[in-house]
């Protein structure tokens, strides 16, 4: 049990100071690079509450895919990071404002407890204990059933995303030639002998 | 959850090691290795020419759309594990509600196949 909070100590002093130098790093790769290290010790601690599932998903999902898509932008903008940097000001109302909100509503999260230090002991659905059920099993049994209309709006969102990336990003370089396989496998012969008599042509 | 826990100590022993391995070879070669620092050496390059321009080049902006689509695809996956491992409790409701869920990508996987989206040029 010393050790459980060992490393609970240690994912979230991890991920706190890697967040940190995300939002302070000058170089915004270096910022993606602490962006992963982040999210690993997210999952990290998703292990301690013995969430694997999730645990798994935000190393697959965010390390393996969202980070090196954030790579991808970075490197695709071409920032100019000393022009980068000088914007700072300008955005700070606006960047100070949505931290205001944030902070709000964990306030009215947190501050929920004190008022009524019941809610959170009747959940809905309870996580079944990890002797029974592994928790990707406990996932599975609520997600395609009960909340199903969560689980297809979740398929419309990616559906909307991917025509939504087609749309904005796909262009076509004209006149490139692509093979088309129908085509070349429909095709009949054309090729013929003729006889063609010495000087004269077809 | 001890013994969850328990299973990813390999994993925490692994990560160890190789923290070890890497500090140890980056300290040794940082307190052993000979230094002896000339501007000439330390210059970009030995011979030949300066640099022309920065090596930071814009990339082009279809390595975007590959990444997206995979991500759309990597969850679509993603969903599929939990209902994998509950398929027998689930019954036909839980197979369709899966069922449907594919059909909608599906929809989309048809729609960037025939937009050739997944060809280079």
């Amino acid at each position: 049990m010393i050790l459980h909070t060992l490393f609970f100590y240690l994912f979230s002093v991890v991920t706190i100071a890697s967040a940190l130098m995300v939002i302070s790093s000058r170089n915004p790769v270096h910022s993606v690079l602490f962006l992963i290290l982040a999210f690993f010790n997210a999952a990290g601690l998703f292990l301690l509450l013995g969430a694997e599932f999730l645990a798994m998903i935000l190393v697959v999902v965010y390390v393996g895919a969202v980070a090196v898509l954030f790579l991808f932008v970075v490197m695709m903008l071409d920032v100019d990071f000393v022009e980068l940097r000088q914007g700072f000001l300008q955005y700070l109302p606006v960047g100070g404002l949505i931290g205001v909100v944030l902070l709000a509503e964990l306030l009215i999260v947190l501050g929920g407890w004190a008022f009524a230090p019941t809610v959170g002991s009747a959940p809905v659905a309870p996580i079944p204990a990890i002797s029974e059920m592994t928790n990707t099993a406990a996932i599975g049994q609520l997600l395609y059933t009960r909340y199903i209309f969560f689980f297809q709006a979740a398929g419309f969102v990616l559906l909307v995303a991917m025509i939504g990336a087609i749309v904005l990003t796909l262009r076509h370089k004209p006149g490139v030639k692509r093979q088309n396989i129908a085509a070349q496998v429909a095709r009949r012969a054309t090729v013929e002998i003729r006889h063609v008599e010495p000087g004269q042509g077809l | 959850m001890e013994d969850l826990l328990r299973d990813y100590l390999p994993i925490v022993v692994f990560i160890g090691i190789g923290a070890v391995i890497a500090i140890a070879l980056m300290a040794s070669s940082f307190l052993i290795a000979y230094r002896n620092p000339d501007p000439e050496k330390l210059s970009a390059y030995e011979c030949g020419f300066n640099a022309f321009d920065d090596a930071r080049m814009k990339f082009d902006v279809r390595f975007y759309l590959v990444a997206i689509l995979f991500i759309i695809f990597d969850l679509e996956v993603a969903f599929l594990f939990p209902w994998a491992i509950t398929f027998g409790d689930l019954g036909w409701y839980g197979f369709w509600s899966m069922m449907l869920f594919l059909g909608v990508l599906t929809v989309g996987f048809i729609y960037e196949w025939k937009k050739g989206a997944l060809e280079w040029d």
